[in-house]
């Protein structure tokens, strides 16, 4: 596989800087996008240090969608691969009871990552080739009564990057959704998780570097999510209901 | 959350904060009582433990800068010594001082100011570091070196992390042709001749003792004593010399789970330290071994800890002035094999001059047990304290977990300056340990 650079988008997370050094390893250039993107300066030191490439910094507010195009003309290279970890979880009862949380959280997992990944879309279609990475969740699979407002906005997110690989199908783009289910990070800090579907951010990343390379298109990172949540999404609607996960 | 140090042994439940980054260390720090900061864990007792806060630093993980002209390395407290071996090691660089063990932070090797094998030679790590920023209790980051903020500097060398937390630091980095050491093997059949090897090898960069401690009379001391240098390409062989970084995985080894306490006991470990003598034997001179076998060859056991059992291990180390090394050795031996209950791993080691605020170092021998926490062991250390201060030594920080203050502080009156400069900058309530108070450190 040849080392094109490839763009994080939402770097500052746990996972972001983990897949920033899953292709770092593997001789990647990287380009580190986020807000404040300087407050990051640690972590490109640290990556270009360790791995030998060349590690850039780029503001990037995801809501900003105005800018994007700007953004895009901002980065060294047009980037061979995009991995979007950006995702913002709050709590169920601040998004259901807030409409302008409820918003952000919308826009923030859904509408910013869309529109941002469409514009990549339409470079990567005109060059012919690239690699468009979107992490989703299994929230998204089925709304659920603990936290809809996130679901809803990842099942957008898993429907509009179905819809996008279906697109590009024929134009050398491929794009892959990533449900990682739990992952050990500072959003989940301090709640209590399965440890039979807990994984740590470096799964997730291996993951994502395996399957740009090729292979299935949607997966989940630990398979026994595949399971639960195939159970979750067969259950009847009456059943479903009562249920309180 | 249960914690222990490496010995397991005491174990205390102990509130854990885990900073993400440096910038993140003086919030978390921010209203709480007293804190210590604790790395991967391996100071062997309590020092890095803390029933209010204890302050997970291993967050602290990033590598910052590095000038390959002078081999000056830039990073957070919480990088790992191993991870700096495996980035820079292929690119000719190595620590210039290393621990037994390569799964330590550099905060925890600056706060204990670790030592290794190139002691007598290179000094302590505390001599390669440039600069270290620490964060004091009123929130202010302070750049400390030999020339800026130099006492907090010299405080910080050794202090047990009970100046403040160390958020970062620059290590000179050693240049090394190669990934192998040129290892020498020579056996001591006493400990008179023990020493005689050691003071005869005083240019050798690598020196170390593994001593049979449980060898009586005319056998006392006896030795296997291993020098070491980094090799040349031209040392390799030519099929090596292509990549002169390169060496063998070695096979990773764990003990799964607890040994029985009946495990270890005199015959176990007589019957183990007459096989480690024998097998030493059949390798005397000289031999290429790669670096990781050379520096960490306990590393490749993960978890060897285990082998005390749930009740954990006292580690014991000392160093004794050079005037009183061959008496103090001699007293310390006997006491040893008398009580029959001898050490699994036994360590002596020449070290060189060392002038410091806490550090362990001194001129002259240092030796290193390990013994099981039960009663009658820890009644043998309560002897060999003594015998130590009989001739003038001192004790090691980051291996004790069981030493009384007033032994600390008869052994060494730098404890009590240390203490009154502690209270003077206003440490003593935002920065302590169990192993301070029990020290009155």
């Amino acid at each position: 596989m040849s080392a094109g650079a490839v763009l994080i988008l939402g770097a500052r997370s746990d996972i972001g800087l983990a897949v920033a050094h899953a292709f770092a390893a593997r001789g990647h250039a990287i380009q580190l996008a986020l807000r404040d993107a300087a407050r990051a300066e640690a972590d490109r030191a640290d990556i270009a240090l360790r791995h030998g490439v060349a590690v850039s910094l780029h503001d990037f507010d995801v809501l900003d969608t105005a800018g994007h195009g700007a953004f895009l003309d901002s980065l060294p290279a047009l980037p061979q691969l995009v991995v979007c970890v950006i995702g913002l979880l709050g709590t169920q009862e601040e998004n259901r009871r807030d409409p302008a949380r409820a918003a952000l959280i919308l826009r923030s997992n859904f509408e910013g990552p869309a529109a941002i990944l469409e514009r990549i879309a339409e470079r990567f279609e005109a060059r012919g080739s690239g690699v468009i990475v979107g992490v989703s969740s299994v929230a998204g699979d089925r709304g659920r009564a603990s936290n809809y407002v996130y679901g809803a906005a990842k099942a957008g997110f898993t429907a509009y990057l179905s819809g996008l690989r279906a697109r590009l199908s024929r134009a050398g783009v491929r794009v892959v959704t990533v449900k990682p289910g739990f992952v050990r990070t500072a959003m989940t800090a301090g709640m209590q998780l399965s440890p039979l579907l807990t994984v740590g951010p470096e799964a997730v990343a291996s993951r994502i570097v395996a399957v740009s390379q090729g292979g299935a298109e949607v997966i989940y990172v630990k398979r026994l999510w595949w399971l639960v949540m195939t159970i979750i999404r067969a259950l009847p609607e009456a059943i479903f209901k009562k249920t309180r996960f | 959350m249960l914690l222990s140090g490496w010995g397991r042994f005491p174990r205390a439940d102990c509130r854990v904060l885990r900073p993400a980054n440096a910038a993140a260390v003086p919030d978390v720090l921010a209203g709480q009582g007293a804190a210590i900061a604790r790395g991967m864990g391996r100071s062997y007792g309590d020092s890095a433990l803390n029933p209010a806060a204890v302050i997970d630093m291993r967050g602290l993980s990033r590598l910052l800068a590095f000038d390959p002209e002078t081999g000056l390395l830039e990073a957070e407290a919480g990088v790992v010594l191993g991870d700096i071996i495996a980035v820079f090691l292929p690119r000719g660089w190595f620590p210039p001082v290393t621990p037994g063990t390569r799964f330590v932070t550099l905060g925890g090797m600056i706060a204990a100011d670790v030592h290794g094998k190139n002691h007598h030679g290179a000094g302590s790590i505390g001599s390669h570091i440039a600069w270290l920023d620490l964060l004091g209790a009123d929130g202010e980051v302070r750049r400390c070196s030999p020339t800026e903020n130099a006492e907090l500097f010299t405080l910080t060398i050794g202090g047990m992390g009970l100046t403040g937390m160390i958020l970062r630091c620059a290590l000179r980095l050693m240049p090394v042709a190669s990934g192998w050491i040129r290892q020498t093997q020579i056996a001591a059949p006493d400990l008179d001749a023990a020493l005689a090897v050691f003071e005869a090898n005083m240019a050798s960069p690598y020196s170390v003792a593994w001593i049979d401690c449980l060898a009586t009379g005319k056998a006392l001391g006896r030795s296997l004593i291993t020098l070491g240098d980094h090799a040349a390409p031209d040392d390799l062989p030519a099929e090596r010399r292509a990549q002169p970084f390169a060496v063998p995985a070695r096979r990773r080894l764990s003990v799964p789970i607890d040994a029985p306490g009946w495990a270890l006991n005199g015959i176990s470990v007589k019957a183990f330290n007459a096989l480690y003598h024998a097998r030493g034997l059949s390798a005397l001179g000289e031999r290429l071994v790669s670096w990781d076998s050379y520096f960490y060859p306990l590393d490749a056991v993960l978890h060897w800890n285990r082998i005390y059992g749930r009740q954990g291990f006292a580690q014991f180390q000392c160093v004794l002035p050079l005037a009183t090394s061959r008496a103090g050795l001699q007293a310390l031996l006997e006491a040893i094999s008398a009580a029959g209950t001898g050490s699994f791993l036994a360590v002596l080691k020449r070290m060189g001059p060392q002038e410091s605020a806490l550090s362990f170092p001194m001129e002259g021998y240092t030796l290193a047990l390990d013994f099981p926490a039960r009663a009658r062991p820890l009644a043998l250390l309560e002897r060999l304290d003594r015998i130590v201060l009989d001739h003038g030594g001192r004790f090691y920080l980051a291996k004790d977990s069981r030493m009384k203050a007033d032994v600390l502080h008869a052994s060494d009156p730098r404890a009590a300056a240390f203490r009154e400069r502690r209270e003077a900058l206003g440490l003593v309530r935002h920065f302590s340990s169990l192993q301070s108070e029990r020290l009155g450190l």
